[in-house]
């Protein structure tokens, strides 16, 4: 029997479904392991309590709400000495963080606190009676590691979307706790949360994704795959290295080996070839649709579906195909 | 601006590589090695800086077995002033464990700033640039996409999910690079002439406990074979219905 801890996550008064992830997570591990206490840490602007309560239905029984004004946004290290005290203290076995941007910032930097064993970016999650064995994706995705994590508390950052939390329907009982270090002494101070352009759905969280690539042969004619991905109603527009290289799209958009890898339901490939590079970021997607005018582009080797031909044909069709499936015309 | 980059020499994902006999490595057979990715952005951060401010150098530091010494080589060749390697058997996958091992060596450098790329290729943990500032105790900003140092200070950008933050923070301080700020430079011939003369000093890891072990390395499923649905656009209908009935994602 093990207790628990994970972090949930939240931005702007919200909780992210990450946080539903890392607690579910939590459950699941403590169950495993007998059946400890589930506790999760939220932290946020005043108001952030009010979802505490939102956490039992993923298996917190108990939700620590820590609020100050400076957590209006993220404050690493004042967050970070917060949950290394609550993990120290509360003689937690394991504890989980997503690996989101912010995860992956907060979740290192606990593990030194705590001079603990860290996992990254895992998949999946076993308890054994004297390890933590986890599975992690490397080399760009390519191979999955298997990883035995030694030592108590074994901190674990989840991959986003990775894990599914099961229903478990508690009634967690809410404390609050104040920060362990003060916010305003913080060095690294997050001063303002800039939007990115018009794009309203995020590459990591998008159901689906629309890509495109060289075979687009122009900037401008980004749109076709815009118009595409509106057709969907919830697609992310993501793009090939060439073409972020080339500035016709930001950096931020690329994915591939060296942008970001991503896991939707549906990626639709447009006019992109298949460099090894690029399908590092998308070869886990659960169906791959493929257009390319190169009936041997090595894209149509993964790729459920393929049509081949010309894409400022093709791409047009589908769209005008998905609106009325969607009913988004 | 006295600056150090931590880099790593990883094995060239590019390339088809296999798992070896012992199930948790990768086949060395035909396997090539360059330096990291990310770490290449970092170091070319470093160059710039030192460029910018028009004093300073770039320490670059790696650590693992004498194969290392060949991408301190190619960072030196970039322009960096100096290689440490720090010597380890193997590279260990506990990124605390690597993260003790640096802080041992950076914690008297007094060094302005000390870059390490995002995460490396190879383990895919980002967590050793993070671990190694929290050791050292100095500031962190991880995952930075833009950059500007002014009067002891700097302002970056950390790109999260659908928004961007603005961070601030004083030097010195430790930063981890993503991609999008600086495309690495190749080395010139004078720069590799140069980098034959320029100091390269090796001593041993001082490496912290493993908690984090490899059990079973593999390669992930195949992928079944896809199909051609068809040619041009009359190929979208019977797209669509299949999008629809059998993948069910529509």
């Amino acid at each position: 029997m093990a207790d628990v801890f994970a972090f949930a996550e939240s931005r702007a008064g919200e909780l992210r479904s990450v946080a539903f992830e890392a607690v579910g997570a939590a459950r699941q591990a403590a169950d495993a392991s007998g059946g400890g206490s589930v506790t999760a840490l939220l932290m946020g602007a005043p108001g952030a309590a009010s979802h505490a309560a939102e956490l039992g239905r993923v298996g917190a029984d108990v939700v620590v709400v820590v609020e100050h004004p400076a957590f209006a946004r993220y404050n690493p290290e004042s967050y970070a000495e917060t949950a290394a005290t609550r993990i120290r203290d509360g003689g937690f076995r394991a504890a989980f963080f997503s690996a989101s941007a912010e995860g992956r910032d907060l979740a290192p930097r606990v593990a030194a606190a705590l001079d603990a064993g860290l996992a990254s970016d895992v998949t999946s999650v076993s308890v054994e009676a004297d390890a933590i064995v986890v599975r992690h994706p490397v080399f760009t995705g390519k191979a999955i590691a298997t990883l035995r994590l030694a030592g108590s508390p074994a901190i674990i950052t989840l991959r986003p979307g990775a894990l599914t939390p099961v229903d478990a329907q508690k009634t967690p009982r809410i404390e609050t706790a104040a920060p362990a270090s003060d916010p305003g002494a913080s060095r690294v101070v997050v001063k303002e949360l800039v939007t990115r352009g018009a794009a309203t759905v995020d590459l990591a969280e998008a159901r689906t994704i629309v890509a495109g690539g060289r075979g687009l042969r122009a900037a401008e004619n980004f749109s076709l795959v815009e118009e595409l991905a509106a057709a969907f109603g919830d697609a992310a527009v993501g793009a090939t290295r060439a073409v972020t290289d080339d500035g016709w799209r930001p950096a931020t958009d690329q994915i591939g080996q060296t942008g970001r890898v991503v896991s939707p339901v549906l990626y639709v490939a447009v006019g992109i070839s298949g460099a090894i590079q690029h399908l590092a970021g998308m070869r886990t997607a659960r169906t791959i649709v493929a257009i390319n005018r190169d009936k041997d582009a090595p894209i149509f080797k993964l790729a459920d579906y393929g049509i081949v031909g010309d894409l400022f044909e093709i791409v047009p069709r589908l769209t005008e195909e998905v609106r009325k499936a969607k009913g988004t015309g | 601006m006295k600056i150090a980059a931590c880099i790593k020499r990883v094995p060239d994902t590019e390339m088809r590589f296999g798992i070896a006999g012992d199930g948790k490595s990768l086949d060395p057979a035909g396997l090539k090695y360059d330096i990291s990715d990310f770490d290449g952005y970092a170091v070319e951060v470093g160059l710039r800086l030192v460029e910018k401010a028009g004093s300073g150098d770039v320490t670059v530091i790696s650590l693992g077995p004498d194969g290392v010494q060949e991408t301190l080589r190619k960072a030196i060749s970039m322009g960096a002033e100096r290689g440490v390697q720090l010597k380890s058997d193997a590279i260990p996958f506990d990124s605390l464990a690597i993260a003790r091992a640096l802080a041992a060596e950076l914690k008297d450098g007094g060094y302005d700033l000390i870059l390490f790329g995002r995460q490396a290729t190879d383990s895919a943990n980002g967590a050793v640039g993070v671990m190694t500032a929290h050791l050292l105790g100095l500031p962190c900003v991880s995952a930075i996409s833009q950059l500007d140092i002014a009067d002891g200070r700097g302002t970056a950008r950390r790109e999260l999910e659908g928004v961007s933050e603005v961070v601030e923070f004083p030097l010195p301080a430790v930063l981890t690079i993503d991609e999008g700020i600086a495309r690495p430079r190749l080395p010139s011939l004078k720069g590799i002439m140069a980098a034959k003369k320029k100091p390269l000093d090796a001593r041993p890891a001082q490496l912290g406990a493993e908690r984090l072990g490899v059990v079973k390395l593999e390669l992930p499923p195949e992928r079944a074979a896809g199909r051609i649905v068809g040619e041009g656009p009359d190929a979208v209908p019977e797209l669509v219905r299949l999008l629809k009935t059998e993948a069910k994602v529509l």
